[in-house]
């Protein structure tokens, strides 16, 4: 295994690898698990936050689960500032899209949009690729709900069920059991996200401060996004039984 | 350029235009094709200054066509309208704008409806029942808002389309040589005798 070549990353290694694509995996892989399972009539992103602190401002959003339109979320592993920048991106091309088209753009193509973008940094520039792995959940006219996974190589696909960051090889091999091969329900879905969840997390005090929790549904006809608050991962937690002893003394 | 005509039924829209290619008091042509297949369900009709209708509608017609071959499915009617009119938008604040009309007739095959849109060359963009551009319109929208029901059937069509060609050719100036008209359907775009 040659050293030499990981100076930069548009080039190959002996072995017909590109290494620094690599490295961006490896860095990811030490973020906070993110999860996302499809249902027959919707789909769950769910992910575990990093830092939960008494000090830190909750108010600002977010850190792993974004909107990307009216019709699409993802949740985030990785460099949260990379994470930034590319949410940036693709939320501009979807509009950009609905500018052009006076439609939603569809989600196949707007994860294509984004790895064209993450591929761009793998072949030319001489710039490091972005840090960041990506669950895509949306819904569209042409194939209904959709889940994607996108990687640092900008290779992307679809899933059912697919996890990323921290405990990914465990988490996927639950999931790979737990999940129906007829399809599971919305609620299904919930549970068993929150489930794989808790059993892949670091921490031992499982609180509905250290997870980020979204889903997306088909209401009259309409695409709902719903991003949960506190309370009512609480009482998904509660449903599940997951809730550990200290925070039900609270 | 003349006159183009379009009309809604309940699964099908059927449009018309007139063949005939004209330079100043000289009949160039007739049977001049004004209409591009933009992809298998949309078919657009264009008048206007001569070479910006060819060349706009054909710029359209490879853009819609290479979005089909991309992404691999067809853009519905409204958006292939709304990317048409993007571009007539953007025209209209260049350093020449192209002076071109449209119909653009659609069949949506994830809704199962047919759509009919009104553009002209100021960008203005309108679903509408039935349409027409030219001269001809100030004629035959008249008749159209008399005899038009939004479920008539092909038949019904063929007929209300001969209707205001008839109308045209009583009572307008200049001979109106033969239309060449198209249905756009759930089958595809077919040529049909009016």
């Amino acid at each position: 295994m040659s050293r030499r070549y990981d100076a930069r990353t548009t080039i190959f290694s002996p072995e017909g690898r590109l290494y620094q694509v690599e490295y961006a995996m490896e860095a990811i892989s030490h973020a906070s698990t993110a999860l996302g399972i499809l249902a027959k009539d919707g789909l769950v992103i769910a992910a575990e936050k990093k830092v939960a602190s008494k000090l830190l401002d909750e108010t600002t959003g977010g850190e792993k689960i974004y909107i990307i339109n009216d019709n699409m979320i993802c949740g985030v592993a990785g460099i949260t500032s990379d994470a930034n920048i590319l949410i940036n991106y693709v939320q501009t091309a979807a509009q950009q899209y609905l500018y052009t088209y006076n439609e939603d753009m569809p989600c196949e193509q707007l994860v294509q949009k984004l790895c064209d973008l993450k591929q761009g940094y793998t072949q030319y520039g001489g710039l490091r690729p972005f840090g960041v792995s990506f669950i895509y959940g949306g819904w569209d006219e042409h194939y209904g709900f959709q889940l994607y996974h996108s990687d640092p190589s900008g290779n992307y696909s679809g899933w059912k069920a697919t996890c990323i960051g921290a405990n990914t090889a465990s988490a996927q091999g639950i999931l790979r059991q737990e999940y129906k091969e007829e399809g599971v329900t919305l609620q299904e879905a919930k549970n068993m996200a929150i489930k794989v969840l808790s059993k892949t997390m670091d921490t031992t005090a499982l609180g509905s401060d250290k997870i980020e929790f979204a889903t997306l549904e088909l209401v009259d006809g309409r695409v709902v996004r719903r991003i949960l608050n506190q309370a009512e991962i609480e009482a998904l937690l509660k449903e599940n039984n997951l809730l550990t002893k200290t925070e039900e003394a609270k | 350029m003349d006159t183009l005509f379009g009309i809604t039924g309940k699964d099908f829209v059927i449009t018309a235009y007139d063949s005939k290619a004209v330079a100043s008091i000289t009949l160039m042509k007739i049977g001049e094709d004004k209409s591009r297949e933009l992809n298998p369900h949309t078919l657009m009709l264009f008048s206007g200054e001569p070479g910006d209708g060819v060349h706009f509608s054909e710029y359209i017609e490879r853009n819609i066509k290479l979005y089909g071959i991309r992404n691999g499915m067809e853009l519905s009617p409204r958006a292939v309208s709304s990317f048409a009119r993007r571009e007539l938008a953007d025209s209209l604040r260049s350093r020449k704008p192209y002076s071109v009309n449209l119909l653009i007739a659609g069949y949506d095959t994830k809704t199962s409806t047919p759509a009919l849109y009104w553009l002209d060359h100021l960008a203005s963009l309108a679903e509408v029942p039935f349409a027409a551009h030219g001269y001809g319109a100030y004629y035959c929208l008249s008749l159209l808002d008399r005899y038009h029901r939004p479920d008539i059937s092909e038949e019904e069509g063929i007929k209300l389309m001969q209707k205001c060609i008839g109308e045209l050719r009583s009572r307008m100036i200049l001979n109106m040589p033969d239309f060449v008209a198209k249905i756009v359907s759930k089958d595809g775009i077919r040529i049909v005798q009016i």
